[in-house]
């Protein structure tokens, strides 16, 4: 389609080549549109509460928030970075739901020596061999989740599983990440085509293995789906459902409704997280948007305060790029997420915890923490990262 | 449909828009909008694309709507070279077209076969065939597309720089256009348009029909190809989207908007539906209603495209 | 073992018959007043997001199904009277652009009525499960559009073959000028097959509602689904269409299912699980180029 360009504020006709050095800008490139535009609503609607919420600055100086959308497609995504950096003139970027977007961005965001906060996408490679000081991490990294139901599940004593994931590199992360920590017999390992709406002939298979336990990795629209197909075989009698949290937060809860009541999920945060920062957050999410928020909300916010602590440090001055990243690493606020704090390769350590769905005080079907999976828990590849 | 033949003051607007050209990077660049100097190597690059369709499409008479897959090969055809550390664009670039226009010539031996509505559908097919084959190619990137490890060099010379690649582009569609505008004038070209005009009647005087309409299909994919490999550097990246069939359809309005089966046609079809998009969007984020009502509108009361407008048609 | 089988094969059967929905009135458009019609995607799109619509505001998908159904074809009325009328006389080339005008102009305006994430459309709760019947259980809401499915084809035979009107269709589709010396009144015949093929775009819409996503974009990807059905059929005929849709559904279905088992048996584990997904998604493609190979004018050509 004609989806070369599509901006979406008025601010870019203003072509200012001038550096403010009054104020801070951010561009904030996530998917709004597609399959996977809950994710990026998420992200956004979190970072501006966090900037609402603090009179409409970071760190003391006024922000401008910037928002484009790369309608989930690499090229889309270069272009619109492109203009952030080139006509623009961010000081900060953040967004980017999808790694392999984010793969496709980087290059040209660290070439530009603009700081990247990573509200979502965490590739093995930036937290690995291409490490980058301009990079950092605020969620987790992608592996992390899959670890942490590959850990539940192998405790919990399933021995007979089937994994469904699609057939791209996310996908295949996804299983490496979980069979880091489940031991047990997969029995099967389903690719399906990225964005597959009919898990039909899928599902047919699974029936065919009758396996204890299943666990799918299908991020948006797709999870969404495959949740309700599931449902609708009648598998789920015999068949545990596990997933990483992304497959079971509030939007794809919305969507399927009561039908996945009791099933199993990793998160390294949840909106009944009793602390003072995370109160405030999910009443005014809430308040704001009228929907309770999901764990990308919770890290589009997370990335506003970090910008907001590390401004306020370097005292506005944004150039200095040395003390900018200094700043940055020593992250000096409060997550909703409670404690956590930066590796060497920008990513976090942090624990992160079992989640299930069932219905709350007020009967409302959501989330509820079960305990902790992994105690401060950094990823498998932080060794391999040389940080300059 | 008329034939190619450039109105007489084509050839010194041609000539003084060149120029302006070449002005452009270094006068964006005192203005401080660098960002439109790969606004317009994007324009320039599409342009080229635009124009290989239209050699297909208005001076071959062939339908297809598979050119994407071309364009994409030829992307794919850079990134791989340049990842093996062939980097000279004086042998990537003509390895890019020469991937992209085997490939057109396989897809065409087969194609060619059907006609009308069924050749659409079986370009088509092909371009979806290339699109997840590429998508599901995990040595090349799969679905993230395949990225780049730099920029090409031309004859030793860094193409790094924004401004560079523009020159690059600039010469390879200026070459193109000219190749092109001779082409017509030919006697290939003038036997091709024959043929579309009356396939029954060039067929009777012996002519070989299909070889022609194959090797003009082919010609159209390797310049595509070029395109895809330039556009590869530009973005710095190969990816499966450049293969979609919606991409296929994008080229095919540039040229329609263009003029059909006029040498400047791609080019100007390309660099109206660009700016059209980068002005709308920069207006409203329900641009693409904006862009329908118009190209609605051509289509009622410009039937034949934005360059019919201006130049006269010969033949 | 007879379970996963049987299984499938409904499932190809399901496929099918949804694609035989959108392909009908593709094929009689295409046919009947050789019109392209790019935006046939954009009609399903646009029925399912209707019915989907009318279902939450009626709180029932039946009221909502039958609602929207209708909005759509009053819809495709519309579209006839005041865009293709005009293209029916115009080259294929004219066709395509204003089409995918429509396209633009049909996902930015969905988009900015339904916002651009995708709106939930569930099945009535009693089809949420599945059906079992000795032991066998296949979920009972695609044993539901399986016999919409069935239901629907079996009116259009009965009305192709063997009322007048679908004569006329027929004769429409075979030779236009022929049929308009004849008498026929042609364009009102164009109108009506128009706005029976939007709603029948819009009953696949709404019935893939709750399985899929409705969203923006969900009529690209089953548009070039149902452009290859009919090529594969043979345009213009509605026997040809039923034909390509259950070829179609079928393959990719068990394509999906047994490609990647057979290649594992037959190949080393890392090619198999790399051309498994890839020749799973690319089958139908070679299915139609292959058919066109030999026989480039479909299997059932409705032209002499």
């Amino acid at each position: 389609m004609l989806r070369h360009v599509a901006a979406f504020t008025a601010a870019l006709l203003l072509a200012s080549s001038l550096q403010a050095a009054d104020r801070i800008k951010v561009g904030l490139l996530s998917t709004l549109s597609g399959a996977g535009a809950g994710l990026g609503v998420d992200i956004r609607d979190g970072f501006n509460l966090a900037v609402k919420q603090l009179n409409g600055q970071l760190g003391g100086l006024p922000a401008e928030v910037i928002i484009a959308d790369d309608q989930q497609s690499p090229d889309v995504a270069r272009q619109m970075a492109d203009k952030f950096l080139k006509k623009d003139k961010v000081d900060f970027m953040t967004g980017i739901v999808f790694s392999n977007i984010m793969l496709a961005v980087g290059p040209t965001v660290f070439e530009n020596q603009t700081f990247y906060i990573s509200a979502n996408a965490g590739p093995s490679q930036y937290a690995g061999e291409q490490c980058n000081p301009y990079f950092f991490n605020v969620a987790w990294q992608n592996d992390n989740l899959h670890e942490a139901v590959g850990k539940y599940v192998q405790d919990k004593g399933f021995r007979k599983l089937v994994i469904v994931t699609p057939n791209y590199p996310g996908g295949k992360d996804a299983v490496a990440g979980f069979r880091r920590y489940y031991k047990g017999m997969v029995a099967e390992e389903i690719y399906t085509r990225l964005g597959q709406l009919d898990y039909a002939a899928e599902l047919a298979q699974v029936r065919a293995i009758k396996p204890d336990a299943l666990f799918f990795f299908l991020p948006g629209g797709m999870g969404i789906n495959f949740v309700k197909q599931f449902v609708a075989t009648g598998l789920s009698r015999d068949t545990q459902l596990f997933a990483p949290g992304f497959s079971a937060d509030e939007d794809v809860i919305k969507a399927v409704g009561p039908a996945m009541m009791g099933m199993f999920n990793s998160s390294h945060w949840a909106h009944d997280m009793d602390n003072p920062e995370n109160r405030r957050f999910v009443a005014d999410f809430q308040k704001e948007y009228g929907r309770l928020p999901s764990l990308y909300a919770s890290q589009g916010y997370d990335a506003a305060r970090l910008m907001d602590a590390a401004v306020r440090d370097v005292q506005g001055k944004v150039e200095d790029k040395a003390a900018l990243r200094k700043a940055l690493e020593a992250k000096r606020f409060k997550s909703v997420r409670g404690e956590f704090r930066f590796n060497s390769n920008h990513y976090p350590i942090q624990n992160y915890y079992l989640r299930v769905i069932g219905k709350d005080a007020s009967g409302r079907v959501t989330n509820k923490s079960m305990g902790t999976i992994f105690t401060n828990h950094s990823d498998a590849y932080v060794g391999q990262c040389r940080m300059k | 449909m008329a034939f190619y033949q450039p109105a007489r003051y084509q050839k010194p607007v041609a000539g003084a828009l060149l120029l302006a050209l070449l002005a452009l990077p270094p006068a964006l660049a005192a203005l401080g909008h660098e960002f439109y100097i790969g606004f317009a190597t994007r324009l320039l690059i599409f342009a080229l694309a635009a124009s290989s369709l239209n050699l297909v499409l208005g001076f071959g008479g062939m339908f297809s709507l598979g050119h994407a897959a071309f364009f994409g090969a030829g992307a794919y055809a850079a990134a791989i070279c340049m990842r093996a550390g062939i980097s000279e664009a004086l042998l990537a670039l003509p390895l890019a077209m020469l991937v992209a226009g085997a490939l057109a010539l396989l897809v065409g031996a087969i194609s060619l076969r059907t006609r009308g509505v069924y050749f659409i559908m079986i370009t088509l097919a092909f371009a979806q065939m290339a699109y997840y084959l590429f998508i599901s190619a995990r040595a090349w990137g799969g679905d993230d597309g395949l990225p780049l490890p730099g920029r090409m060099t031309l004859a030793g010379l860094s193409l790094g720089s924004d401004s560079a690649l523009f020159y690059a582009a600039l010469g390879c569609l200026a070459l193109a256009v000219v190749f092109l505008g001779r082409l017509a004038g030919a006697r290939f070209g003038r036997t091709i348009q024959a043929i579309r005009e009356n396939e029954t009647r060039m067929e009777a005087l012996g002519y070989p029909v299909f070889r022609y309409r194959l090797v003009c299909f082919a010609l159209g994919g390797a310049l595509a190809g070029l395109a895809g490999a330039l556009l590869a550097n530009l973005t710095g990246l190969a990816s499966p989207n450049l293969l979609q069939w919606t991409q296929s359809g994008t080229l095919l309005v540039m040229v329609i908007i263009g003029g059909v089966g006029y040498l400047y046609g791609g080019v100007v079809g390309a660099v109206v539906l660009l700016s059209l998009e980068e002005v709308l969007s920069g207006f409203t984020q329900h641009w693409p209603i904006g862009l329908g009502l118009l190209l609605l509108a051509i289509v009622l009361f410009a039937p034949r495209g934005v360059a019919a407008l201006f130049g006269k048609a010969g033949g | 073992m007879t379970q996963l089988i049987l299984e499938q094969a409904l499932n190809g059967l399901q496929f099918g018959l949804m694609l035989f929905l959108l392909a009908a009135g593709l094929t009689l458009v295409f046919g009947i007043m050789d019109c392209i019609n790019l935006a046939h995607g954009s009609l399903y799109m646009v029925g399912a997001y209707f019915v989907a619509a009318a279902a939450q505001a009626a709180d029932s998908f039946w009221i909502g199904l039958a609602v929207g159904v209708a909005g759509a074809a009053l819809l495709g009325l519309l579209l006839e009277l005041s865009l293709f009328r005009r293209l029916y006389r115009r080259d294929h080339l004219a066709q395509v652009l204003a089409t995918f005008a429509l396209i633009l102009i049909a996902n930015e305006t969905v988009r900015m009525i339904w916002g651009a994430q995708p709106v939930m459309l569930n099945a009535p709760d009693a089809l949420a499960g599945p059906l079992e019947i000795a032991g066998f259980s296949y979920p009972a809401y695609r044993l539901v559009i399986i016999a919409f499915g069935l239901a629907v084809a079996g009116l259009l035979y009965l009305l192709v073959a063997r009322s007048r009107v679908g004569m006329w269709v027929r004769a429409g589709a075979a030779n236009r000028e022929m049929t308009e010396a004849l008498g026929i009144d042609v364009q009102r015949l164009f109108t009506a097959v128009f706005v029976f093929g939007a709603a029948l775009c819009a009953l696949a819409g709404g019935l893939l509602g709750p399985l899929l996503a409705v969203q923006v974009g969900m009529g690209e990807s089953v548009l070039i689904l149902a452009f290859v059905v009919i090529i594969i059929g043979g345009i213009g005929s509605v026997r040809g269409a039923l034909v390509g849709s259950l070829i179609v559904g079928t393959a990719d279905t068990l394509g999906r299912a047994l490609l990647p088992t057979l290649l594992r048996a037959t190949l080393p584990a890392d090619t198999a699980s790399m051309l498994g997904p890839a020749l799973a998604s690319i089958l139908i493609y070679l299915l139609m180029a292959a058919i066109l190979f030999f026989r480039p004018q479909g299997l059932f050509p409705a032209r002499a």
